[in-house]
């Protein structure tokens, strides 16, 4: 549990937060044209289909780039916190936090080898990324 | 029947509010009123003459009605900072086509001491509510810089080249007494200094100001008769563009699409090339952003922006100077720095820059709104072709 703003679903991102509150996150893909979708919409941005279906990620995933921000809002409650830009394995890009890892930039490589986790924020939970055990651990 | 761009529009007043800075005792209208007031002094036009009102934040008629003008053309698009680029781009359309003749583009913002603004809040059903802000990306500092590592790690450049930008451009604010941060700075002090959201220490996020800034834009025809006529400045060509309120769906992470077609149409529409601009004015809310803006508006290619400023070609001698108040890194930043950038760019083509760059007759000015999510280009001259 972390403190913070805490996500407001509206009717097209419900789906998006009731999977994350199973644990399971979801997004939607366009079974027209079969673009992975993020963030939660209507429409597919590629095709402007309406024929979406939601499935649940792999939670595989690499760090695109991210910054060590020394200076929470106040809000936050913690001293620092890694916000980081993520490419999901299916193709699309998400805003989170990497947890479980020194916020030294030492220990965090791009294109390293990330996996979902979970972490709850008031009345939701909030995909985070955690750095990949190894394939043989 | 004139032409929006090649020079048939004209800025024919401009102005920054008297004091930048820290100015507790004006709330936001003032801020917007004197600026217009003083950009119409500066034009030589009545407030009466004025028929068309735009700004960026507030309705267009909150300082259209402040100063008792009854306006028949109204633009508020508000893209962010960088909207000013855009509402002028609006502003030569509307003249061209008749919807009206004298515009006012205003700008005021208690970015610092917060009178009568608005409070900042984060609605936690907007797109930045939900997929945005509970990770910590709220604050500009900590969300228009995240993909800054994707582009520096691309280039083989490092944090330093940040530090440089923010170096380079303080060279042109030292001594100037509207300048918030004046005082030299090395390239290692930049370094050594409080990091804010690595890889970003102070000086290379902007400062924190209230302030102000107006605009009055007419047609060329119209503004050869006033007394201002031999300090006009003239629209070549302009451009907009937009991607995502979401900085996770930028396109690509290292080069920002709205840059690239904005800067283009700017150039296609003011029949010009790189090669014909004097000075540069960037927005700068963070050190990255002349990087990303130098190579997606082509005047250097993929990966040589961390050189160019490297070499000391941006700055007082350099062969392009670029940000002459300092930016908003050292001069100024309200919350909307592109009325400043604007501002500076007229000062510089009219002679009357704190830091004057001699012979410059063409200026490229190229903005940005949220965090890499709109963009607007203008392409300013003191010759009408």
């Amino acid at each position: 549990m972390t403190t913070g703003p805490v996500p407001k679903p509206t009717p097209e991102t419900l789906p998006f937060w009731e999977s994350t509150r199973a644990r399971a996150m979801s997004i939607q893909h366009c079974l027209d044209c079969g673009a992975a979708i993020f963030y939660p919409r209507s429409y597919c941005p590629k095709c402007t289909s309406s024929d979406l279906e939601w499935r649940p990620v792999s939670g595989r995933a690499t760090l695109a780039s991210y910054v060590i921000n020394r200076r929470p809002l106040p809000v936050f409650e913690v001293e620092q916190q890694i916000i980081a830009l993520v490419n999901l394995e299916e193709g699309v890009r998400m805003m989170t936090n990497i947890v479980g890892v020194e916020p030294v930039p030492t220990a965090l490589q791009l294109g390293m080898a990330l996996e979902l986790d979970y972490d709850e924020r008031g009345d939701q939970v909030l995909p985070v990324f955690r750095p990949a055990l190894k394939e043989s651990e | 029947m004139i032409s929006m761009h090649r020079g048939d529009i004209a800025i024919a007043g401009a102005s920054e509010t008297a004091r930048l800075g820290k100015i507790p005792d004006q709330s936001v209208l003032q801020l917007h009123a004197e600026a217009a007031v003083r950009a119409l002094a500066d034009a030589g036009i009545a407030a009466a003459e004025v028929d068309g009102i735009a700004n960026d934040g507030m309705p267009p008629y909150d300082v259209s009605d402040y100063l008792g003008i009854r306006p028949r053309w109204l633009d508020g698009t508000s893209v962010g900072g960088g909207s000013f680029m855009v509402l002028v781009r609006h502003a030569a359309a509307a003249i061209a086509s008749g919807a009206a003749d004298v515009v006012l583009v205003t700008h005021g913002e208690s970015g610092r001491s917060r009178v009568g603004a608005r409070p900042y809040a984060s609605d936690g059903s907007s797109l930045g509510g939900q997929f945005e802000h509970p990770y910590g990306a709220m604050a500009p500092y900590s969300t228009f810089t995240t993909p800054v590592l994707a582009f520096l790690e691309g280039r083989g450049m490092s944090p330093r080249d940040l530090a440089v930008v923010a170096a380079a451009q303080r060279e042109w604010a030292v001594g100037n007494p509207r300048a918030l941060r004046n005082e030299p700075i090395t390239v290692d002090e930049v370094l050594a200094g409080p990091e804010i959201a690595y890889p970003f220490t102070r000086d290379m996020c902007c400062v924190v100001t209230d302030g102000g800034g107006a605009l009055v834009l007419m047609s060329a025809e119209r503004a050869a008769d006033l007394p201002s006529a031999s300090r006009t400045v003239y629209l070549l060509g302009s451009g907009e563009a937009a991607e995502s309120p979401l900085l996770s769906q930028m396109d690509d992470l290292e080069s920002f699409g709205a840059f690239r077609s904005a800067s283009a149409e700017a150039f296609r529409t003011a029949g010009i090339t790189h090669a014909d601009v004097d000075h540069i004015m960037f927005y700068d809310a963070f050190a990255h952003l002349p990087l990303y803006m130098l190579e997606d508006t082509g005047f250097v290619g993929r990966g040589e922006s961390g050189a160019f400023y490297a070499e000391g070609n941006s700055r007082p001698g350099g062969r392009l100077p670029v940000n002459t108040n300092g930016g908003g890194l050292s001069y100024t930043h309200t919350g909307k720095y592109g009325m400043f950038a604007i501002q500076e760019a007229v000062r510089q083509l009219r002679g009357e820059a704190f830091n004057q760059v001699e012979g410059v007759e063409i200026s490229f000015v190229q903005g940005i709104g949220m965090m890499f999510g709109s963009a607007g280009t203008l392409i300013l001259s003191n010759r009408r072709p």
